[in-house]
C-alpha cells in the first residue's frame, strides 16, 4: 500500500507511506480529490512524514492537489514534512505556497479552525498567504 | 618496525647471539636499577639545563621523572609498553592544560634515552666488542618508548582539540526553548556559509523535536552578513514554514539592514521585529500567551 485516504469526520487524511512515481502522484492527486466530493469534506490533510526526499514534481504535484481541492470546496494542509525535504523545497527554488503544518495533530486543529471560521489568519503560526485569499 | 623486523631475523639466524642478548638485557635493567637515584638527577638536570617543561615546579618535574624512569626501564625489563601509554597518557592529560609542548616532551625522552646511553657507554667503555651488543638490545627498546611516548602525547593532544571542536561547534547555535512551542536562536560572532548551513540543520531538527510554533532568531550579536548567507536566511524561514514554524528575526542592526536593501534580498516573507525583546513579546502574543506583572510589585 502506497498511499492511504480515511475519512474523519469532513476531512479527509491522505498518507503517503513510500516515494511515489510521476504516474502514482497523479492518480494519488485524482483520487483525493475525487474523494473529496463523494465525503463531501471540507478539508484534506496530506501527511508527508514517510518522505525523505520529494523532487519538483512531487511538490508542484501536492500544490496543484491543494489547489484543485479548493476549487472542490475543501481546504489542504501538508503536514509532517521532514526537516530535510523542507530545506531541499526552498533550495531548489520550489514554491510550496499552500498551508503546512508540523504534523498531523496540528494539521487537524489548523483545519478545524480554519473550517469553523475560528482561525485569526495572522495569529496562527503556520498560515501563508495563499493567492487568491 | 624495521629494527624489530631485523631483530627478528637476527634472532632466527643465530641462537648464541639471541642467548647473549636474552642476558644482556637484565644485566643492563640491573644496571639501570643500581644507579637509578644518580641518573634520575643527571635526567632531572640536563632537563632544567635544557629550558624544557618550564610550566611545571622542580618538585613536579622530581616526581614525574621518577614515574617516567620506573616506567622505562619495566618497559626495557619487560618489553610490554601498554603500561607506558597508559602512563604517558595520562600524563599528557595532566600536562596538556598547563601548556606543555609536543617538542618538550619528545625532548625528556630523547634525553633520558641520551643519560642512560651515555651511562652504558661509561660501564661497557672497556670492552667495545660487548658496548656493541649492549647498545643493540638498548637502543631499539629505547627507540619504541620515545616513539610510544610521543605518540601518547600528540594522540592525547588530537583527542582535546576534537573535543573542543566538538563543543564550539554545538555552542555555536544553540536553540533554546523559551515557552512551550517557542525556541530562541541567539547568534553571535561571524556568521558564515558553513555556519548558517548548520543553523539551518539545527534550527529545522529543534522544530521538528520541540514541536516549534514560532522561532526567534536573534542576530544582535552579529556585525554583518554577505548576500549569500543573508540568501540563505531567507531560505532557512521558508523551510521552517514548510515545517509549520514562524520564524521572526529581531535585532537585524543597521549595517546589516542597509546591506539586506542594497542586495536586493527578497524580504516580503521576513518577520523582522526591533530587538530580541520585542521579538518574543510578538511570539508570546502568537502563541496565545500573555504576560501579567503580579500584583505586589
Amino acid at each position: 500500500m502506497l498511499v492511504s485516504i480515511q475519512r474523519q469526520g469532513n476531512f479527509l487524511i491522505a498518507s503517503i507511506h513510500t516515494a511515489l512515481d510521476d504516474e502514482e502522484l497523479l492518480r494519488f492527486q485524482k483520487d483525493v480529490v475525487a474523494q473529496i466530493g463523494k465525503h463531501r469534506s471540507r478539508g484534506v490533510i496530506i501527511d508527508v512524514a514517510a518522505l525523505d526526499v520529494m523532487d519538483s514534481f512531487g511538490s508542484r504535484s501536492l500544490r496543484d492537489l491543494a489547489h484543485a481541492s479548493r476549487l472542490r470546496g475543501a481546504e489542504t494542509v501538508i503536514v509532517g514534512i521532514q526537516p530535510d525535504v523542507a530545506f531541499a523545497i526552498v533550495q531548489l527554488g520550489m514554491s510550496l505556497d499552500v498551508h503546512t503544518a508540523l504534523d498531523l495533530e496540528e494539521g487537524l486543529e489548523f483545519l478545524e479552525r480554519l473550517t469553523t471560521g475560528n482561525l485569526d489568519l495572522e495569529r496562527w503560526g503556520c498560515v501563508v498567504r495563499v493567492p487568491g485569499r | 618496525m624495521i629494527t624489530r623486523t631485523s631483530d627478528a631475523a637476527r634472532l632466527g639466524s643465530d641462537d648464541a647471539d639471541a642467548d647473549e642478548k636474552a642476558k644482556l638485557l637484565p644485566q643492563l635493567v640491573a644496571h639501570l636499577h643500581k644507579h637509578r637515584t644518580e641518573l634520575r638527577e643527571e635526567w632531572s638536570n640536563r632537563i632544567t639545563e635544557s629550558r624544557l617543561l618550564t610550566a611545571m615546579t622542580p618538585q613536579e618535574i622530581t616526581s614525574e621523572t621518577i614515574s617516567v624512569y620506573d616506567n622505562y626501564v619495566e618497559v626495557l625489563e619487560t618489553g610490554n609498553v601498554e603500561a607506558l601509554q597508559r602512563y604517558a597518557r595520562d600524563l599528557s592529560e595532566r600536562i596538556i592544560p598547563r601548556g606543555v609542548e609536543t617538542h618538550e616532551v619528545v625532548g625528556i625522552v630523547l634525553l633520558l634515552r641520551d643519560v642512560l646511553a651515555r651511562s652504558l657507554f661509561e660501564k661497557y667503555q672497556d670492552n667495545f666488542a660487548l658496548l656493541g651488543r649492549v647498545l643493540d638490545a638498548y637502543e631499539p627498546a629505547a627507540n619504541r618508548i620515545a616513539n610510544t611516548v610521543a605518540v601518547s602525547f600528540v594522540d592525547e593532544r588530537e583527542r582535546v582539540i576534537r573535543q573542543q571542536q566538538e563543543a564550539i561547534r554545538e555552542l555555536s547555535t544553540p536553540v533554546l526553548q523559551v515557552r512551550e512551542r517557542l525556541l530562541i536562536l541567539p547568534i553571535i560572532g561571524v556568521l558564515d556559509n558553513q555556519r548558517a548551513t548548520q543553523l539551518t540543520e539545527q534550527l529545522l531538527h529543534g522544530i521538528r523535536t520541540h514541536r516549534a510554533k514560532v522561532v526567534v532568531i536573534d542576530i544582535t550579536g552579529v556585525a554583518d552578513v554577505d548576500e549569500p548567507v543573508a540568501n540563505h536566511l531567507v531560505k532557512t524561514v521558508d523551510a521552517s514554514r514548510l515545517m509549520g514554524a514562524t520564524v521572526i528575526i529581531t535585532g537585524l542592526s543597521s549595517e546589516i539592514a542597509q546591506t539586506l536593501v542594497t542586495v536586493g534580498v527578497d524580504l516580503s516573507k521576513m518577520y523582522t521585529i526591533g530587538d530580541l525583546q520585542g521579538g518574543i513579546e510578538e511570539a508570546e502574543k502568537l502563541l496565545g500567551f500573555k504576560v501579567t506583572r503580579s500584583a505586589e510589585h
